[in-house]
């Protein structure tokens, strides 16, 4: 389960988050929407221990982690999977040592092993024949196929995932989703996923919040949010699938 | 209003000292506590150390060669040309061979630890090794920390044997010192305690490159322009912070 309580954040003067307060539940994935710059992925890096609040606490199966540290830390962290905006692989390594990675470094798995597990998940996401390219060689919906194999590869308990469809063309996008879909299935992980793909996403979660001006607007099933009355919810999720509606008589045209 | 400003300033200074001084306090911690990643000291080693020796060797070649000359022409008035050993070996030894090994690291292997970790820190590379329960500063810092400490001493005394062999060419080969003068003197004048001096200022100088690059690298800013900078920032820093401490160790120390 996963609490925050009242995070207050501000870089310099711009106050991002304004007393943000969140309950998920666990084994259930709760969708962060909001407009871009008001502070989603700076909510999953206070969530994940990545940033600390000015004020306000977070707690994930009741343990408040900016109070953890060494062993308790690295054990919580164990069990947390970050899907980065970015993806975050390292260049240096090739995909399949990229998913290895924190097997290698983390478990006392053996090479066979870890092979076997990581070429399990390598083709959970479809990367099948792809372990030795680098990140470099690789096309943006891989990278993030790959970020989100080595997410999951430690089984992880709790998953945060930044906008894992950004910049990636409608299949991919519903592909990725999909996959979370699938891997939740199996783990039933609790999770956090910040992302603009509402129609996709609100068939994966079973939790909306909205974030607006630095505090949550809105908390609700995806049902409850789509029906909502408040006017900036509305002015959102209309301009959301307006711009969606947009992109795709576009791609048409082209 | 200028005072004020004046006062700001030195705050911001005091605070970027401190936080200089934790980075390098921290770093010698992991340092000196196991585990030690093994490989990437390595790893580390063979980059800063044995992918400069050719620099080295030509710099010290060419610095010998024109200490040899200088040298013979300004003891020549003097009349104790003789002396042209001692006076290559000492001034190699003590003074130019560390600092001017240490500025050569700087640009070769000091630039692109600051970019390699920069660009790790802004590509979120340094936040999901966090996530992965690692610790960045064991992982990425302390390899390059303790590489920079093992391979300057190393470089610095190829540095000083090829700068006296480039003497040698100078002074015996082309100006015609007996060969037995001029190794014969440096024996004689060259104490152990010149030796020594050099190694310790040569160490001091492979902390001060890896702290300095290490912690511009860790703490750098937004985007391509940000790791520029922190390059610049670094090698500058690094250079000018060479000379101040060459100073102060000659002085204070010896």
């Amino acid at each position: 389960m996963i609490i925050t309580e009242n995070l207050c954040k501000s870089f310099g003067d711009l106050k991002v988050l304004n007393g943000v307060s969140l309950q998920v539940e666990k084994g259930e994935i709760l969708a962060l929407i909001g407009g871009s710059g008001h502070g989603k992925t700076v909510i999953l890096k206070h969530v994940a221990g990545l940033m600390k609040p000015d004020r306000g606490r977070v707690y994930i199966n009741g343990k408040d982690i900016y109070s953890l540290r060494g062993d308790e830390l690295e054990q919580l962290r164990s069990r947390l999977g970050f899907l980065f905006q970015s993806g975050a692989l390292f260049s240096s390594l090739t995909v399949f040592d990229n998913v290895a990675f924190p097997l290698r470094e983390k478990t006392r798995l053996s090479e066979q092993e870890i092979r076997e597990k990581v070429l399990a998940a390598l083709e959970q996401v479809g990367l099948k024949g792809a372990e030795n390219k680098y990140p470099a060689q690789i096309s943006g919906g891989m990278i993030k196929r790959t970020a989100l194999a080595r997410s999951f590869v430690r089984n992880p308990e709790i998953m945060l995932f930044d906008e894992p469809t950004t910049g990636l063309d409608p299949v991919i996008a519903h592909t990725i989703l999909d996959l979370i879909k699938s891997i939740h299935k199996d783990l039933q992980f609790t999770g956090i996923i910040v992302s603009h793909e509402l129609s996709r996403v609100f068939q994966i979660v079973q939790k909306v919040a909205m974030l607006h001006e630095g505090t949550i607007l809105f908390v609700g099933t995806p049902e409850e949010i789509m029906a909502s009355s408040n006017r900036a919810v509305r002015q959102f999720i209309t301009e959301v699938f307006d711009s969606r509606l947009r992109n795709t008589l576009l791609g048409e045209n082209d | 209003m200028f005072i004020r400003k004046l006062g700001a300033l030195s705050l911001m200074t005091l605070r970027r000292t401190g936080r200089m001084g934790l980075f390098l306090a921290k770093t010698f911690f992991f340092a000196v506590t196991p585990p030690l990643k093994f490989t990437q000291l390595l790893r580390q080693i063979q980059f800063i150390g044995f992918q400069s020796v050719l620099v080295i060797f030509l710099t010290g070649a060419f610095s010998g060669m024109v200490i040899g000359l200088q040298g013979y022409y300004t003891l020549s008035r003097f009349g104790s040309a003789a002396l042209l050993g001692p006076m290559v070996a000492l001034s190699l030894i003590k003074e130019l061979g560390p600092v001017l090994s240490a500025l050569m690291v700087t640009g070769r292997a000091g630039s692109a630890m600051t970019a390699e970790i920069g660009i790790m820190r802004i590509t979120e590379q340094i936040d999901a090794i966090e996530l992965m329960g690692l610790n960045p500063l064991r992982y990425l810092v302390v390899p390059k920390f303790l590489a920079g400490i093992f391979a300057l001493p190393l470089l610095t005394a190829i540095f000083d044997v090829v700068g006296i062999f480039g003497g040698y060419l100078i002074g015996v080969k082309l100006l015609g010192i007996g060969e037995g003068t001029y190794f014969g003197e440096m024996a004689n004048y060259v104490r152990m305690q010149d030796i020594t001096e050099g190694v310790y200022k040569s160490i001091s100088f492979g902390v001060l490159i890896s702290w300095v690059c290490c912690y511009k690298g860790y703490h750098v800013g937004f985007g391509a322009e940000g790791v520029s900078k922190a390059t610049t920032q670094a090698v500058v820093l690094s250079s000018v912070l060479i000379l101040f401490w060459d100073y102060i160790l000659t002085s204070a120390l010896f």
